[in-house]
């Protein structure tokens, strides 16, 4: 039953707000209840245990075999936790809002809300139509409380989240329909079940539109361009949010429904996934090198880290896909700092051109620490969660298949991959230099340090961060048993 | 007690000379109270809709119930316009002001008694519509549906849009009636029946020539592919619908459409087995599905913006006939009776202070959070946005195209789902972004603030619980088919 209340918290806090209870107090409560539920969670939950566990069922349609049901393996939980860190440091970092203070809490906590259905659904309805509950407050919070071209941003995100997730729908009705009638199931449990019915020549055609849709909603190359256009007009707490969780969704769905469902589908297409998230890792990376704006940069970057999540699930072994779950939450964690920093600088200084900026960090020194601390872990450095992350997808795809005499598609897709950790290095550390060292910038002035109150999410994900950059085995012995099951077959 | 099936069209009938002849001798007192109590008497018979005999279910050679059904596709139809009709009547109370302006009689109260009366046979027509599975019924029921909304789109008779509106309704409207009728001579010419389960008996038999009845058929799509909207029969809708009073155009956009496609249902029954039928249906519906949308995209006037949308939403329930899922079909209906009547009752509300254009809805979250809300329910579900109705209505019809592996419509239909979050989001753009131009909240009175919460909530539950929609058409599987 837990886990009905992590879902419902935040749900129930937004329609509180939205009837005209305190806002931030409120949603304070909402978000830190959720965090403690999933806490609970964390603790009572067994890791060793395969398959999942507390269940909870409620019968929506029985004609059309809908239940809402819910439960959690080491992956969820993962993602939950996530979620559940991200929506509270979100909350947490609202700083003033002037008009339609209500809506923006209430608009937060519904994306989180949808988040967190989401993850802990184990039917397909649900799982779905929960990742859809963000679209209108996406829609509203770039529209209403944007900075720069947010028209166009919020216009932008919204269709492509829109066609991508409609694509989606056709996928999963498609990967619905692809067993015979008896065994069609909504249930995930269900489905894993009866996925060798799969005919493998059907499993090509499913998995592609899977891949779009899911392609689309993660800022797969070529369908990333709306995401750095968003995430720099986007609100500090809804960029937080958005890059750090939701577009984790797009990646969780790969992890969990096409890879184990349609393997032949997934071998089948693994070729053209690796060019394509080469894109993501040097193409979109060598545009982030480019940007002159630095919230532009960190939307850019974000789209590039994708890329090797990606690589994880592309790599076919179980050290790549297990990093590949370890990299989604320390990026997740990363990601989600970078912005709230951007953020707070934006408010203090007025403006993101990284020309205008510079000796910030004798102004702003704990924000500046925060800063290149995040700036490391999103690079990769050891001892952040990252690296192991990283290294365990980098290591997992040159497993693939390796042999000392000829590098194939895996091994080449490596090295190029380790490039970019060079041009992760680049631009970070650059921006990291024109922001924090140097003169100070022209037109400022008087900045102060972050607010006292901020210090505890910024500390929070720091925290966090490290912890799982030096002990990344808590996480991997979480996700080992639903690896495990997928790769059963193959070894 | 004991109803049987037609003394429900009867009563509502009786019930509109009721309203009609005291509107006549009771001219001091407020006539919205003859709305009121067409609302309450229309209530009475949804109530008693649910106490029905049992009525034969094999249709009779001769007699009565050989053109007359009972089946549950019927009595769910017959509810589907009774609660249609009460949506709308609520609607009118709150648009009497504007009919009174326009219409500049020389006493306050003239005409609005037959504003509230006209509905109540329109109602009358559509149940008989939905019982009727011979074709001169079906003729009788269109004409009587049809000759009232005559009436009700050119109401407003010194406003130069609605008497534009009546004219090109009147005139296309009695084209695509001679279209019918000279369809239905052609099938009688060639099957010898006009009994819907007989025609299709008679088609099966090799004796009998397929072209001419087919010829026929065309014929008959024309009218049907005109009252719902199809393209290439959809050139009257922008304008009929931007002109006519606005509850009129929701009872347009919503009765008309839906009595059109159960007609279209039972009347396609007989020649889906040839495949040409198949292939141009496809046509059309792909035509209709581009039509709209595209042509939905640049609109700037909320009533014509709905009147694409409708045609858009034709497209829809196209694809649904096409895949023969008439479960999908009727759902959708419901969900679209829903969303379509609760963007019209905002829209009639803040039309009254400012205007129709999407300009004029500028900034009402903040003028009215309610009335923006309301809307925003309405825009999402008409989207296809989850947890509400339209969403459970899209999942279902494409469920059903992707198990007939329609490619081509289901290709279009992403393009199409795309626009429609466009033109949709537009309206929440201008409502919760842009600044108002006036600070003064928009009035609404206390029977339409009521019809749109049971509306909001109506589309939030169906969203989340379907079944009951569900399960009041479990027996009828078998009339329309079914491709779970």
């Amino acid at each position: 039953m837990t886990l009905l209340f992590v879902v419902l918290f935040p749900l129930a806090a937004a329609v509180a707000i939205l009837l005209g209870a305190p806002a931030r107090k409120t949603a304070l409560w909402g978000a830190g209840a959720t965090l403690g539920a999933t806490l609970l969670l964390y603790f009572g939950f067994e890791t060793d245990q395969p398959g999942y566990q507390m269940v909870t069922s409620f019968p929506v349609s029985a004609d059309w075999k809908i239940n809402f049901t819910l439960g959690v393996d080491g992956l969820s939980l993962m993602l939950l936790l996530l979620t559940a860190l991200v929506t509270f440091a979100a909350v947490w970092f609202t700083g003033e809002i002037a008009e339609h203070r209500n809506a923006f809490y209430a608009c937060l906590l519904f994306i989180g809300a949808g988040a967190m259905g989401a993850f802990a659904s184990l039917d397909l309805f649900f799982f779905y139509a929960f990742h859809e509950l963000a679209l209108i407050p996406t829609f509203l919070l770039i529209g209403i409380w944007g900075t720069g071209n947010r028209q166009l941003a919020a216009w932008k995100i919204t269709i492509y989240l829109a066609t991508g997730s409609f694509i989606l729908l056709l996928g999963l009705i498609m990967l619905y329909r692809a067993v015979p009638e008896a065994a069609r199931s909504f249930d995930f449990r269900v489905m894993q079940k009866s996925a060798v019915l799969i005919p493998a020549s059907a499993q090509g055609n499913i998995f592609l539109v899977l891949l779009v849709g899911f392609g689309i909603l993660v800022s797969l190359f070529p369908f990333h361009t709306w995401a750095p256009e968003a995430y720099a007009s986007a609100p500090a707490p809804a960029a937080m949010l958005h890059a750090g969780v939701l577009k984790k969704f797009g990646l969780y769905g790969l992890l969990r429904l096409a890879l184990p469902l349609l393997p032949a589908g997934a071998q089948q297409y693994n070729t053209l996934l690796i060019y394509l998230l080469l894109g993501n890792i040097i193409y979109v990376g060598l545009v982030t090198i480019a940007q002159k704006r630095l919230d532009w940069m960190l939307g850019y970057s974000s789209v590039m880290h994708m890329g090797y999540i990606f690589l994880g699930i592309a790599s076919g072994t179980m050290l790549g896909t297990t990093g590949a779950a370890v990299l989604i939450f320390a990026h997740g964690i990363s990601i989600a700092l970078l912005f709230a920093l951007a953020g707070e600088i934006r408010q203090r200084t007025g403006t993101l051109v990284l020309e205008d900026l510079g000796g910030l960090g004798k102004l702003m020194p704990r924000a500046g620490l925060a800063f290149g601390l995040a700036a490391f872990a999103s690079i990769g450095l050891p001892g952040f969660a990252n690296f192991a992350g990283e290294v365990m997808v980098l290591f997992g795809t040159f497993r693939n298949g390796a042999n000392p005499e000829r590098f194939r598609i895996y091994q080449i897709a490596t090295v190029l991959g380790l490039w970019g950790i060079v041009i992760s290095a680049v631009y970070m550390l650059r921006a990291y230099r024109t922001v924090f060292m140097g003169a100070l910038g022209e037109s400022l002035g008087a900045v102060t340090d972050v607010r006292r109150s901020l210090r505890v999410p910024i500390g929070l994900l720091v925290a966090i961060t490290i912890w799982f950059g030096f002990f990344p085995q808590s996480f991997v012995r979480m996700v080992t048993p639903t690896f495990k099951s997928y790769f059963a077959s193959k070894q | 007690m004991i109803i049987v099936a037609p003394s429900l069209e009867i009563a509502v009938l009786v019930l509109g000379v009721l309203v009609l002849l005291f509107e006549t001798f009771a001219d001091q007192i407020d006539k919205r109270t003859f709305a009121f109590t067409a609302m309450l008497g229309l209530a009475v018979v949804l109530v008693a809709s649910f106490f029905l005999s049992p009525s034969p279910t094999e249709p009779a050679d001769a007699g009565f119930w050989s053109f007359y059904t009972a089946d549950p596709l019927a009595i769910f139809f017959k509810r589907f316009a009774l609660v249609t009709t009460i949506l709308v009547l609520a609607m009118m109370v709150d648009y009497a002001p504007v009919v009174r302006n326009s219409i500049h009689a020389a006493a306050p109260q003239s005409g609005l008694g037959e504003f509230f009366a006209l509905p109540i046979f329109t109602c009358a027509g559509l149940m008989w519509m939905a019982s009727a599975i011979d074709f001169v019924m079906i003729f009788v029921s269109l004409e009587m549906v049809t000759i009232s909304f005559y009436v009700l789109v050119a109401f407003m008779r010194r406003n130069s849009g609605s008497l534009e509106a009546g004219v090109k309704y009147l005139i296309l409207s009695a084209l695509s009636t001679g279209f019918l009728v000279y369809g239905i001579t052609w099938i009688f010419g060639v099957t010898g029946e006009t009994n819907l389960a007989r025609v299709s008996a008679a088609l099966v038999n090799p004796a009998v020539e397929t072209g001419p009845a087919l010829f026929g058929m065309l014929l008959v799509l024309v009218a049907l592919g005109f009252k719902i909207a199809a393209v290439p029969f959809q050139i009257w809708v922008p304008d009929v619908y931007q002109g006519a009073p606005t509850p009129v155009t929701a009872y347009l956009s919503v009765g008309s459409k839906a009595a059109g496609f159960v007609v279209l249902l039972r009347v396609l029954q007989p020649f889906l087995v040839m495949p040409q039928m198949g292939r141009l249906l496809v046509l059309v519906a792909l035509g209709t599905l581009i039509y709209g949308n595209l042509a939905a995209l640049p609109q700037t006037n909320l009533k014509r913006l709905l009147a694409y949308s409708s045609i858009a939403h034709a497209g829809y329930l196209l694809i649904g006939v096409v895949c023969l899922a008439g479960e999908a079909v009727v759902f959708y209906l419901v969900a679209y009776l829903l969303m379509t009547l609760l963007s019209f009752a905002v829209l009639v509300a803040v039309a009254k202070q400012t205007g129709e254009n999407i300009e004029d809805f500028n900034g009402l979250a903040k003028r009215s959070p309610f009335l923006a809300f309301a809307m925003l329910i309405a825009m999402a579900s008409l989207a296809g946005l989850p947890f509400t109705a339209g969403f459970l209505g899209k999942f279902y019809i494409f469920n059903a195209a992707i198990a007939r592996q329609q490619t081509m419509l289901i290709v279009v239909g992403v393009i199409t789902v795309t626009c429609g979050f466009y033109y949709y989001f537009k309206v929440v753009r201008a409502m919760y972004w842009e600044a108002p131009a006036g600070d003064d909240a928009v009035p609404v009175s206390g029977v339409s603030r009521v019809a749109m919460i049971a509306m909001m909530t109506g589309i939030i539950f169906l969203g989340i619980y379907p079944q009951p929609i569900v399960n009041s058409l479990r027996p009828t599987a078998a009339v329309v088919g079914s491709t779970r």
